[in-house]
């Protein structure tokens, strides 16, 4: 399979405009003989389904939840960046490319990076238009933060809830083309399978999460939006909905799978509290501009600590190890994701951490106290501050936090070209269900951006350019592909229910979330893969022997849902194993213990990996095929990443 | 491994919880035991417990609404020993932690109950009545593309944070489940406040109240009388000032609008 990115020609400032007139345009009165279908409606498909329906093509739009509403979009907490250099602090366009690039370690393709730099700009304005209600200065003007890393103040926020104001924002949207009748909303609605006819994607099959029922729907197009599939790990930042099923039943059905091993951990969550725990509680990076990560210097003080011998307080100056201040004098505790979280696991590891469980570190808030006050602390940071409390019981005025990192985000997805168009024609995805900007790291405040800008400002676009190569026939479900992709769907939802074993959904899911964390987690090794891998396989024979569901399909049944996205988590992991094992370098968020400095920093080999991997199905039990498409750095320097 | 609370020993409870096998059957409320639940659990985790124990008997696991357990998605929405999202002040289910009851405790636990939120099963209610709402009126009316550069109006501080505070609504229901007539005036008045006070709201701004109005009564939520539960129990402290700002646009729009029969 030759995977051809269709990168336009020309200078990279270009390309983007050169793209959008080259495309092919669908006159006025022929959009409204197309429907395209639109496959979960957080940030990026609420904001696709909405532009798209404005444009006036028919749209289908899909969600699980019982509003689009309440999408995980809505979690994200920091901020939203965008080159609009407000602050005359030396950001633009060129900027925010270099640093998205060079914050993913060389694993992005420039010319996407480079659009979503460009249209960060219109993603501010758009939001600001919809009613968006963006913090800002005493003269009226918006306010800006530095985030994560970032050495320049791009991002734009609405105190801790930007993803909520953001999502809020395309919903509204979304909403105002419902009323108008240019979309149907589909709630609680799960899609379960795609429908390939001649070779072109033409609809998917749904289930109604209340009724049971099962449904068929065609479209010239299909668009999915369905975010990122970090629950594999099980406990991570994700809600607790938020799956792959959607993204892993198209990749069966021919759409290439990229850098599946390319998962974000963050550095700054809530520790796990205990066995039941069912998800983890992400702190706004944020915090890191305050607040200074520390650890007790000694393992023994560290253990007497944990045996609550002594308490935080009592821990001298001298006697604590603020060390990402001493390893990255320059960064200090603004080090990207990757690194922040690899020291903390570092720390933990040496017998330094902290929390009665020893996976924790402080970050401590002392300093700012002093300087500002603790009213000025809460202005900043008071909802933070009060969810910390909430969860933990403890009051993080009077004593640091105990964070750790927790798996948050996923840069791997569905390969895209520079169209957003999945290996299967009409097939297109969306947000953090691509793989396409970030490389192998994510920066903070760079989740929303994308996600905007792929449904507001780059699929309206070159969607044009496909359904204008498609004849404005009606399309239907008449096709036996439909029958045959219902009958596959019912097969599997029988097969689940009759099992009748003695093992939860959430058993087995908490099982596999052991063997990633352990394995493919934040450090991984070609050993430690190996085992990983015949793990999972002998999970997955267990999950279809001894998998217990109750209830019927004709109801909601949420056992049922659970089994299926359990189903798919399990051979979506194997997949993330194989990805990591076959990457012998260290990059980003994916760290090998083989590959490192003497430094102890990811060491990347760009001769032989600057490349995505993007994976091919081949069927139940046979390894999936690997297909390359290099990465060529045309505008960009290839350095080791040093924060120091 | 224990918590942030290594000595709380762990509880025993009696839960009573409304059981409805789907919108149009009958419910009734079930005991269930659960034990050794720790004071660390959030209550959607202890739920979870009695799920799982449930599913290893064969029987089926109690249904709920619930996604982010962080408290902004406004997914769960639990009416726990009569209070919407229970005993703790600004709290959402989710946020709500075992260590605010006591080991012996009994609990009832049902759902939001108003007509506009018929059950769909157990615990887990249909609120699209608030998605009509907001279709009816509760947004911007511009397309993509085309719009000001973002700094050109400039909005005073207090002005964008005043429409935040109305903006950061979770549309979990909470404020219908606490209002003796079910009405959904706080749900409403928070978007009509947030787009009233913004200047990008105006050029709708009388049409927007009248026809969000319109579509909340035609949805079967009571009327306002002004007790102010709403407030009270809403996890994310939407304040009861909305509604009069809501009365007030309301009222301007009536009396100076023709957009509507």
């Amino acid at each position: 399979m030759n995977l051809d990115a269709k990168i336009p020609e020309g200078p990279l400032a270009e390309k983007w405009d050169k793209h959008k007139f080259n495309v092919k345009l669908v006159n006025p009165a022929n959009k409204r003989k197309y429907d395209v279908i639109v496959v979960g409606t957080g940030l990026a498909g609420a904001s696709a389904a909405a532009s798209l329906a404005e444009l006036g093509y028919n749209v289908k739009a899909f969600s699980f939840h019982d509003s689009p509403r309440r999408a995980h979009s809505i979690a994200a907490q920091g901020g939203i960046n965008a080159a609009k250099n407000y602050q005359n602090d030396g950001d633009s366009v060129h900027r925010l490319f270099y640093d998205t690039i060079k914050g993913g370690d060389y694993r992005a393709r420039e010319a996407n990076v480079y659009r979503l730099a460009q249209v960060s700009v219109n993603i501010i304005d758009q939001c600001v238009a919809q009613g968006v209600p963006f913090a800002r200065e005493y003269g009226g003007l918006l306010a800006n933060r530095s985030f994560g890393g970032a050495q320049v103040s791009r991002t734009f926020y609405a105190r801790g809830q930007t993803g909520q104001q953001l999502l809020l924002g395309a919903y509204s949207a979304l909403s105002r083309q419902i009323a108008y009748g240019k979309v149907k909303m589909y709630n609680r609605t799960e899609m379960l399978d795609l429908v390939i006819v001649d070779g072109q994607a033409r609809g998917i099959i749904t289930r109604n999460l209340i009724t049971g029922e099962i449904q068929q729907h065609a479209a010239h197009a299909v668009v999915l939006a369905t975010g990122g599939y970090g629950n594999v790990f099980y406990l991570s930042t994700n809600a607790k909905y938020s799956n792959a099923t959607a993204a892993w039943r198209a990749h069966k059905k021919g759409a290439l799978f990229a850098n599946p091993c390319f998962t974000q951990i963050h550095p700054t969550c809530i520790p796990v509290s205990g066995d039941y725990q069912s998800k983890l509680t992400l702190m706004s990076e944020s915090l890191r501009n305050d607040g200074r990560v520390w650890v007790p210097k000694t393992v023994e003080m560290a253990e007497r600590l944990r045996r609550g011998e002594i308490h935080v307080s009592q821990i001298a100056e001298e006697d604590r190890d603020y060390f990402l201040e001493r390893k990255y004098p320059a960064f200090g505790n603004l080090v990207p994701r990757d690194v922040a979280s690899r020291n903390a696991k570092m720390m933990c590891d040496e017998g330094r951490g902290v929390g009665s469980s020893g996976l924790a570190v402080y970050l401590d808030f002392s300093e700012i106290i002093k300087r500002i006050g603790a009213e000025g602390v809460s202005q900043k940071y008071g909802n933070l501050f009060a969810m910390y409390e909430k969860i933990t019981d403890e009051d993080p005025y009077k004593q640091p936090m105990r964070i750790y990192p927790a798996v948050h985000y996923t840069m791997g997805g569905l390969w895209v070209d520079y169209n957003l168009q999945t290996t299967v024609p009409g097939l297109y995805a969306t947000g953090e269900c691509n793989f396409s900007d970030h490389g192998a790291n994510r920066l903070g405040a760079s989740a929303l951006m994308q996600g905007l800008a792929d449904g507001y400002f780059v699929i309206p676009y070159t969607i044009g350019d496909y359904l204008a190569q498609t004849p404005p026939k009606p399309v239907t479900t008449e096709h036996p592909a439909f029958k045959e992709a219902e009958a596959n769907v019912r097969t599997q939802i029988q097969k689940l229910m009759s099992i009748n074993g003695t093992r939860t959904p959430d058993d087995f899911h908490k099982a596999l979330g052991h063997i990633m964390w352990e394995k493919c987690g934040m450090a991984r090794t070609a050993e430690g893969l190996k085992q990983a891998k015949a793990e999972i396989q002998q999970l997955r024979r267990e999950f279809w022997s001894d998998l217990k569901v109750v209830g019927v399909n004709e109801e909601l049944n949420q056992t049922l849902e659970k089994a299926a996205r359990v189903a798919d988590f399990i051979e979506l992991g194997e997949l993330m194993v194989d990805d990591a094992y076959n990457r012998n370098e260290s990059c980003g968020g994916h760290f090998r213990e083989e590959y490192q400095t003497p430094e102890g920093e990811a060491l990347r080999d760009d001769e032989n990996y600057a490349y995505v991997a993007a994976w091919e199905w081949r069927g139940d039990n046979q390894p999936e095929v690997l297909h390359k498409e290099n990465l060529v750095f045309e505008n960009v320097k290839l350095t080791q990443r040093s924060y120091k | 491994m224990a918590g942030s609370n290594p000595n709380a020993k762990p509880m025993n409870l009696t839960l009573k919880v409304w059981r409805q096998k789907n919108r149009d059957a009958q419910g009734n409320i079930v005991d269930y035991q659960v034990r050794d639940i720790s004071p660390d659990m959030s209550f959607l985790e202890m739920l979870d417990v009695l799920n799982e124990d449930l599913l290893r008997q064969g029987q089926e696991p109690v249904a709920f609404d619930h996604d982010c357990r962080e408290g902004i998605c406004g997914s769960c929405n639990l009416f726990i020993n009569g209070r919407a999202h229970g005993p703790e002040p600004g709290t959402t289910t989710c946020q709500l932690h075992m260590r605010k009851f006591s080991d012996g405790d009994t609990i009832t636990i049902e759902p939001w109950r108003a007509e506009a939120f018929p059950v769909n099963k157990d615990l887990s209610v249909d609120r699209s009545a608030f998605d009509r709402i907001i279709q009816a009126g509760g947004y911007v009316s511009v397309n993509t593309g085309g719009v000001p550069d973002a700094n050109e109006i400039p909005i005073p501080k207090s002005i964008a944070d005043q429409a935040f505070d109305a903006a950061t609504c979770i549309g979990c229901g909470a404020c219908v489940a606490a209002c003796k007539n079910a009405s959904a005036m706080l749900f409403v008045s928070a978007k009509v406040s947030q787009l009233a006070l913004l200047p990008q709201g105006q050029v709708e701004r009388k049409t927007r109240v009248e026809n969000m109005i319109a579509q909340m009564d035609k949805e079967g939520f009571g009327a306002c009388t002004n007790i102010g539960s709403c407030a009270a129990e809403c996890p994310v402290g939407i304040s009861l000032e909305n509604i009069a700002i809501l009365n007030r646009e309301f009222l301007a729009a009536k009396a100076t609008s023709n957009n509507l029969a």
